[in-house]
């Protein structure tokens, strides 16, 4: 599983991005709606969560082999490309259902913060992918310690 | 093969027959089922479901497939951006043919499912020679 680093450039998609995941927070606090998760067409569907250290970037990608999955951090920009591989069958063999499908993925998307680049983890297991990407010190939530005068 | 992009499709809920003691949502997986001579091949996509966590039922020709997700984020993660959601799996088919349980094999791997489910040695097909009288 490759991971490539590139050159930070500006992009207006993220910014993009982030206004939907405004508006979609606003409408969520107001309304208390539960967002439809499917606004983004895009496969794989990744959720993205966070705890003090670490940005996580999930996917479900079964039966994808990790050596299929090529993974680019680009400035403040995550790309996950690859491919699905079913492998065929026998000719003389008969479908009664045929519902899982193979192809080519890739897909770019903005990340919630800054992330050191050099301190991604990539694990794809049971059928789903982790990223696991550090979160610059700077941004990390620190503890302030009131002194008594 | 010519090549072709993955769409995203929506998992789709399971239907609920029977109220649920576990909390959370059911799917049902996607499928390919297949039939050779011999058996009846079913494999399912249930990303995040551990080996020991699938269960296979069949009973005379009614098969349950389900699968119990772990947890899909480590403890103190917060989420900020869900599009997809994560729930167990199950769905169930009545099979054609009669299978010869004891011979059923069950594999997992990168979250594929793939069951054989071998056929009773008297439904397999017969080829039938037509004498010229």
């Amino acid at each position: 599983m490759p991971i490539i680093f590139r050159e930070p450039h500006s992009d207006y998609l993220r910014e993009l991005e982030n206004l939907q995941r405004r508006m979609d927070r606003a409408f969520q606090n107001v309304f208390g709606l539960e967002r439809s998760p499917w606004r983004v067409g895009v496969y794989p569907l990744v959720n993205i969560s966070e705890d003090q250290d670490h940005i996580y970037v999930r996917a479900e990608l079964p039966g994808v082999n990790a050596a299929d999955l090529e993974i680019t951090v680009q400035d403040n920009n995550l790309i996950l490309r690859g491919e699905r591989k079913i492998p065929t069958e026998e000719k003389q063999v008969n479908y009664h259902r045929r519902e899982r499908e193979s192809g080519f993925f890739r897909r770019v998307l903005a990340l919630p913060a800054r992330v050191q680049a050099d301190k991604v983890e990539a694990t794809c297991k049971d059928g789903i992918l982790t990223i696991q990407l550090a979160k610059p010190e700077e941004i990390k939530p620190r503890k302030i310690e009131v002194k008594v005068a | 093969m010519a090549e072709q992009e993955l769409k995203v499709k929506a998992k789709e809920e399971a239907p609920a027959k029977a109220e649920r003691v576990r909390p959370g949502r059911v799917f049902l997986p996607a499928v390919d089922i297949f039939e050779t001579p011999e058996a009846l091949v079913l494999t399912a996509d249930i990303p995040g479901v551990l080996a020991d966590k699938v269960t296979v039922d069949l009973k005379e020709n009614h098969l349950v497939i389900s699968g119990e997700v772990a947890p899909p984020m480590g403890a103190g993660e917060t989420m900020l951006e869900q599009e997809y959601y994560t729930g167990d799996f199950q769905r169930e088919f009545h099979l054609g043919s009669l299978i010869d349980q004891a011979k059923i094999e069950a594999t997992m791997k990168d979250g594929v499912l793939r069951l054989v489910l071998p056929k009773v040695e008297k439904v397999k097909p017969r080829k039938i020679e037509v004498k010229t009288a």
